[in-house]
């Protein structure tokens, strides 16, 4: 029935697109932007979009001095509905570059399509193990990190700390997988527990009996969107153990910031990107996203910002000729642009080589909370799945 | 491990008098009027959307309650008079088709109305915290859903089984003809019926709604395990919605918690960590399937 919701929500969709359809010039590089923007996952897919059209404001809505013209699409958190979104958008209005994506599993199946017809696709978030590894593909770039890399971080820290009894829970989906995996490689031992709830599940008294019986020292919980929010309320009204040390990535941890503060204050957080981090372009993205929005921005929001100027480097490298798709990924390949990260620059697999950080939540003097860089967990880090790489 | 089935029989009890809120209005629906009711879980999701809306606005969960649920059986009581009247004498099939286009319209409505973000609704102050029970420290906010599902079952028994109208309901479900023959304005009767069945979706709802999301679709899912609860317990029959909801809920979370460690004995801790949640959330319709084999009519069949 959920289905069947989504088909019909998906149809309207695309009817109101129709009736917008207009005769454009064909001097105007466009954007898909297809990311999940209804119910209880959307918070990830709203940075995102915030993100992404404060670069394109700062840009004129120019993409590489060209006029840009950006379509989002809400993909209602449903691989049938991205689908039919992306179909959408690569048939009908004929974009060049697709840019989106929170969830791994509406990119994997968004993916085949967009490379079949030779769409770029820039994942503002979304890094699956299977588009790293062997299923890499030249028309695919992350500008966000591989699923793993800040689970990886998070368990190099807890291995760092030398917990005895760890504990991870995550959703049971690729990402979640991939978190697994990737916590695991670091941490180089079992972890004692690992659950995995549904995705999109929001009751967790069942995991919350299971981690109180464990007796744990450490928790790693990677849980995106509503799932960590009501997670980590629903485990404080459980009254469990607030000594056991609690680690999230930092995506998690800057939404959670907002409607959770005081429930997440002085938990660790791992991550490429931090809102203090000292260079001059974070500088000027964080203070104009805070005067934009009026709240900090979060991890998702900064990826969003630089896919946009990745992609504004690009098409300006190639003088506006994004129709020639080899040198538009080329272009893309030389990122030849100011990340708000910092260092930035692309692996063989069109994946990040990056920093990862650790950060904790504090309270900031003006009672609200904020994200601080505590140490460089894993410098100029490279995945796991690279070798597996063969680009064709 | 004692504590931790301790834990989990808690988790179940609630989950099950949650289930059972929604499904026991779903059945006496069924029962007493013969009609299938896709768009319940609508309601569920309506009366939450008015009470984190009237709980926003004065800052107390409780008066949300009372805002909502008198709002929501309102509702219903105008569409049973405006539309699901007419449908009553109609075939099983145009109740499924005209109640699912009204899922899609409260749908659509709550996004149009509120948005696509969920609202947020706060549990009472009060029970934000945890409470101590025998050494365990459990969700205070738990306890008191439990608690309101308790008293409104034996509420409900007392109401069938001890009052007049209890008399008319049950009379309804078994022989309208001859309930109409005695003089009862059952016309009048229906509407009641229903607007209380939806009254405890509502009910349901707003519990619920500080525990999950209050979003567009939040009944969908809920509507499932309740049509599974009903199917279970036998169609009309409220003491079966009590012990299928009992059951349904039992089974989903121990099913969820033992199954992957059980499947983590014998097979590698990749296999058991696919296989194990994927098959526990699943155990409710596997166990729905077993009772359908045994008994097609449910467990207590109102209807014979």
């Amino acid at each position: 029935m959920n289905r069947l919701t989504q088909v019909a929500g998906a149809v309207m969709m695309a009817m109101a697109a129709g009736a917008s359809l207009s005769a454009q010039a064909s001097e105007v590089v466009k954007v898909g932007f297809l990311t999940t923007l209804s119910g209880p996952a959307s918070a990830p897919g709203v940075d995102q979009r915030e993100g992404f059209m404060l670069a394109m404001k700062m840009l004129g809505n120019k993409l590489g001095g060209v006029p840009a013209e950006v379509i989002v699409v809400d993909d209602q958190f449903s691989p049938d509905a991205a689908k039919q979104g992306a179909d959408r958008l690569i048939k009908r209005e004929k974009v060049d570059i697709v840019s989106g994506f929170v969830y791994s599993n509406i990119l994997l199946a968004v993916a085949p399509a967009a490379f079949v017809s030779k769409t770029v696709v820039v994942s503002a978030n979304a890094g699956p193990a299977q588009l790293a590894g062997a299923g890499c593909n030249p028309y695919f770039f992350s500008a966000s990190y591989q699923n793993d890399a800040t689970h990886e971080a998070a368990g190099k820290l807890m291995a760092d700390k030398g917990y005895q009894r760890v504990a991870i829970i995550a959703p049971n989906y690729p990402a979640g997988k991939d978190a697994s995996a990737g916590f695991k490689r670091f941490l180089k031992k079992d972890p004692a527990v690992e659950l995995f709830p549904k995705l999109g599940q929001l009751d967790f008294a069942t995991e919350i009996a299971q981690l109180r019986a464990a007796n744990i020292d450490a928790l790693y919980f990677f849980l995106p969107g509503g799932m960590g929010v009501n997670f980590v309320k629903q485990y404080a009204a459980a009254g469990m153990d607030p000594k056991i040390v609690r680690v999230m990535p930092a995506y998690d941890a800057d939404q959670q910031m907002l409607s959770n503060g005081d429930l997440i204050a002085g938990v660790a957080n791992t991550g490429q990107w931090s809102a203090d981090l000292p260079n001059e372009q974070n500088r000027a993205f964080v203070a104009a996203y805070v005067k934009e929005y009026g709240h900090q921005p979060s991890m998702f929001a900064s990826q969003a910002y630089d896919a946009a100027m990745l992609i504004d480097s690009a098409v300006k490298t190639i003088g506006g000729k994004v129709e020639n798709r080899e040198a538009l990924i080329a272009a893309i390949k030389a990122a030849n642009f100011k990340s708000v990260r910092g260092g930035f620059k692309f692996a063989a697999n069109h994946f990040p080589i990056q920093n990862q950080y650790a950060r904790v939540v504090t309270k900031g003097a003006d009672g609200k909370y904020v994200n601080n860089m505590t140490q460089t967990l894993l410098p100029d880090h490279v995945d796991a799945y690279v070798s597996q790489c063969k680009m064709p | 491990m004692g504590n931790l089935i301790f834990e989990q029989v808690l988790n179940s009890l609630q989950f099950g008098v949650m289930l059972f809120l929604i499904a026991s209005g779903l059945t006496l629906i069924f029962g007493v009027m013969n009609f299938v009711n896709l768009a319940h879980g609508s309601f569920f999701m309506i009366g939450a959307y008015v009470a984190a809306v009237a709980a926003g606005a004065s800052g107390s969960f409780w008066l949300g309650l009372l805002v909502a649920l008198p709002a929501t059986a309102a509702l219903g009581f105008l569409l049973e008079w405006l539309v699901f009247r007419r449908l009553y004498k109609k075939d099983h099939m145009v109740h499924v088709l005209a109640t699912f286009a009204f899922i899609l319209i409260f749908n659509d409505g709550v996004r149009m109305i509120w948005g696509p973000q969920p609202l947020p609704l706060n549990m009472p102050a009060a029970f934000a915290g945890p409470v101590n029970l025998f050494g365990l420290p459990y969700s205070s906010y738990r306890l008191l859903v439990m608690a309101v599902g308790m008293v409104v079952a034996v509420a409900l028994y007392l109401l069938i089984n001890r009052t007049r109208i209890g008399m008319w309901v049950r009379a309804g479900a078994n022989n309208l003809e001859m309930v109409t023959a005695m003089g009862i304005n059952i016309g009048l009767l229906f509407r009641l019926v229903f607007s209380f069945g939806l009254l405890l979706a509502a009910l349901a709802g707003i519990m619920l709604g500080p525990l999950v999301a209050v979003q567009a679709g939040m009944g969908d899912d809920v509507l499932i395990l309740a049509f599974v609860v009903v199917v279970i317990g036998g169609i009309g029959s409220v003491p079966g919605a009590a012990i299928g909801a009992l059951i349904v809920g039992v089974v989903d979370t121990l099913g969820r918690s033992l199954l992957p460690q059980l499947f983590a004995l014998f097979l590698s801790a990749d296999a058991a960590a696919s296989v194990g949640p994927a098959l526990g959330s699943m155990m409710i319709y596997l166990v729905m399937i077993a009772v359908l084999f045994w008994r097609p009519s449910g467990l207590f069949p109102a209807r014979t």
